[in-house]
């Protein structure tokens, strides 16, 4: 896939989100970024906790006020969106699927109203019918029975709180979602249900996916590219089979060694990679930045450094 | 390699009472632990891993819980029986406890070096100097860098890693015999989860300590594991040697959770996956439990639960594809390449 041919729908440019900016206890939680999504891709966001990632997908959906950077959204600047009627429009466009699915429904409210809220909101039905046929339409589609709609968030199992939220979340028909640890409160065997489940919806709706997570092999498997975060900085960038076939920086070596795989086999003769914090301390800040070292492949690194990476990734990729 | 058993589990069965009646959390659960081993115990929340567990150390809420029947025998004592009094000098002291949020599970408001001294003053009757000065050096044990200065800290100027590193330290205190560690990786980042694996491996090894291990991540058993015990409804369903679980399983259940796990080498295809939602043990369904969710389900299995087959001495499972007079069945692919990996290791131990 070219990336040339491809739309650009989300834009992030030398985006800083820094927390008690010019006190003592300054944070700088994003310290400059940048990077595209295409249209109709997921682009995965790995990183320990406090590496940034959800401040990245919370100032992507303008909940915060960003020091600094720019984040266009199908040519829209979204730091410049104000006024009710245009900040509405922006959220339809864009929705999100929150971590903890009990957290995220009101408890008071049944399914009914929790996704006919959606729709209120937009105005998007006329008539009292047409909305509870949509939100019979809409339980269908993330694979529940109607028969749901008159219950409440309490008598749902984790997984069905979590095809609540999605239903909620398509309620508005958005073009982007964001996904932050979308699925790392459930079991194995519904998440694997919840996983298929956004990946047909992406296929038939024609999604766009920011997937936000720390289970590294989740996030391979849905991804179609791989941003890896650290401190506030993307470290890798690449597509996701390469990511994983050919690591190149030494965190995203350390990080891929640190997942357990379900073979015994392989995890008695396993060798871990340790980073060091080192690579990415830099005297000189100015010509370090993201570089292209393959087709699609960028690496946070000094200038200096990209020939021995480029040298590192042929390597890689004879084997 | 035949050990000594250090803890016996026999016909486990315990129910919660609710408003809306009982709950059969576990129903019947028996499985052995030896000496220096890790057991895992997996299964999706509700299965009854953790109740089973906590069983052993006889902290479950006395209000509303029934013991149905069973035996925890450990050194020729049944610990369902015992004193309350009895059970708090071995609770701790023999057999110690890893929870899931070391946050919680820690007194805010004591410095680190207290907490884990507190079970050394009670437990060995040690003076309060030299107990502090035994928390020091568990302190260094779990790696934690300057334990000095760190047992004169709080919880809160800890990292979760940290912090957990502190639980395994107050686990060790009293040179337990078994350590139940309740899903003690979970909150944690990949890298810290493979730092503190490590570090239990490494101190189970060094001291000969027994582990009963419960997760339901499939990537920490197979690399934590000796032996693996699966639960589903309340039952273990399936056991045996970590090799025997992940490379030739025999219970669709079994089958079903590994082939649910995204693996490296994929090709564009959904993932497998388990239909359905487990039962509500508030009504436990007539026949197998498993069956609606079943692929494999045979007519039996909505009549009549299946007994636990033997599939070697050390490997037995609760299905009844495993009976002779049922029909031959293929399972999910990624189970198929897993039983060609087994054939394999069998050839080069015969080697």
């Amino acid at each position: 896939m070219a990336a040339q041919n491809k739309k650009v729908i989300l834009s992030v440019r030398n985006l800083k989100q820094y927390f008690n900016e010019g006190k003592k206890n300054e944070v700088r939680a994003i310290n400059n970024i940048s990077f595209d999504i295409y249209k109709g891709e997921t682009l995965g966001l790995v990183g320990e906790s406090g590496s940034g990632k959800s401040t990245t997908g919370r100032a992507i959906l303008k909940l915060s006020d960003i020091t600094s950077g720019s984040i266009t959204f199908n040519n829209h600047d979204i730091t410049r969106i104000d006024g009710r009627k245009n900040t509405l429009k922006f959220r339809k466009s864009m929705q999100m699927i929150f971590q903890d699915p009990y957290a995220s429904l009101n408890p008071k409210v049944s399914v009914m109203d929790i996704i006919g809220g959606a729709l209120d909101v937009h105005k998007m039905t006329n008539s009292r019918k047409e909305r509870t046929e949509r939100v019979y339409e809409l339980l269908e589609i993330v694979g529940l029975s109607r028969e749901y709609a008159s219950r409440y968030p309490k008598e749902f199992s984790g997984g069905q709180c979590q095809r609540v939220g999605i239903a909620r979340a398509l309620a508005v028909e958005p073009d982007f979602i964001i996904a932050d640890e979308a699925i790392s409160a459930l079991d194995v065997s519904i998440q694997a249900q919840v996983v298929n489940l956004l990946k047909s919806l992406k296929r038939s709706k024609d999604l766009t996916y920011l997937f936000i997570a720390h289970d590294l092999s989740m996030v391979k498997y849905i991804s179609d590219r791989i941003a890896v975060m650290n401190a506030g900085r993307i470290l890798e960038l690449a597509s996701s089979d390469e990511l994983y076939r050919i690591p190149l920086h030494p965190y995203t070596e350390s990080l891929l060694s640190a997942i357990p795989t379900p073979y015994p086999d392989d995890e008695r003769n396993r060798q871990r990679i340790y980073y060091d914090k080192k690579y990415h301390t830099y005297e000189d800040e100015t010509k370090v930045r993201l570089n292209e070292i393959a087709p699609g492949h960028y690496i946070y690194c000094h200038e200096d450094e990209i020939s021995s990476y480029i040298k590192k990734y042929k390597q890689l990729n004879k084997k | 390699m035949e050990r000594s058993k250090i803890l016996e589990v026999k016909d486990l069965a315990i129910s919660f009472k609710t408003f809306e009646g009982e709950v059969s959390a576990v129903r019947g659960v028996t499985f052995d632990l030896h000496k220096g081993e890790t057991l895992a115990i997996v299964g999706e929340s509700g299965s009854g891993k953790s109740v089973s567990t906590k069983a052993i150390n006889r902290i479950l809420p006395k209000k509303n819980t029934f013991i149905r029947s069973g035996e925890i025998i450990f050194e020729n004592k049944d610990l369902l029986k015992i004193s309350e009094k009895e059970m708090q000098g071995i609770r701790g002291k023999d057999i110690a406890m890893i929870f899931q949020d070391p946050m919680t599970s820690l007194n805010p408001t004591m410095k680190i070096g207290r907490q884990i001294a507190e079970s050394i003053i009670i437990h060995q009757h040690e003076n309060k100097e030299n107990a502090i000065k035994r928390a020091v050096d568990l302190l260094d044990m779990v790696g934690i860098k300057n334990p000095e200065r760190s047992s004169n800290l709080y919880p809160h100027q800890f990292s979760g890693g940290m912090r957990q590193r502190v639980m395994i330290a107050m686990a060790l205190a009293c040179h337990p015999k078994i350590i139940i560690a309740d899903e003690p990786t979970t909150a944690l980042d990949v890298t810290i989860q493979a730092q503190i694996l490590d570090l239990m491996n490494e101190l189970k090894n060094k001291l000969d300590t027994s582990i009963l291990f419960i997760t339901h991540d499939l990537g920490v058993v197979a690399q934590m594991a000796d032996r693996v015990a699966v639960m589903y409804a309340g039952k273990i369903i399936e056991i045996g040697t970590v090799d025997e679980i992940f490379y030739n399983p025999q219970h669709p259940y079994t089958w079903g959770l590994l082939a649910s796990i995204p693996t490296t080498d994929l090709e564009e295809h959904d993932l497998y996956n388990i239909n359905g939602t487990p039962p509500n043990l508030l009504h436990v369904p007539k026949g197998d439990p498993f069956a609606p969710r079943n692929d494999y389900a045979l007519e039996i299995d909505f009549e009549e639960e299946p007994e636990m087959f033997k599939v070697s001495e050390t490997h037995y499972a609760a299905t009844w594809l495993l009976h002779p007079d049922a029909p031959k069945v293929t399972p999910p692919k990624e189970v198929m390449r897993r039983k060609e990996k087994f054939l394999n290791l069998k050839m080069r131990e015969v080697i």
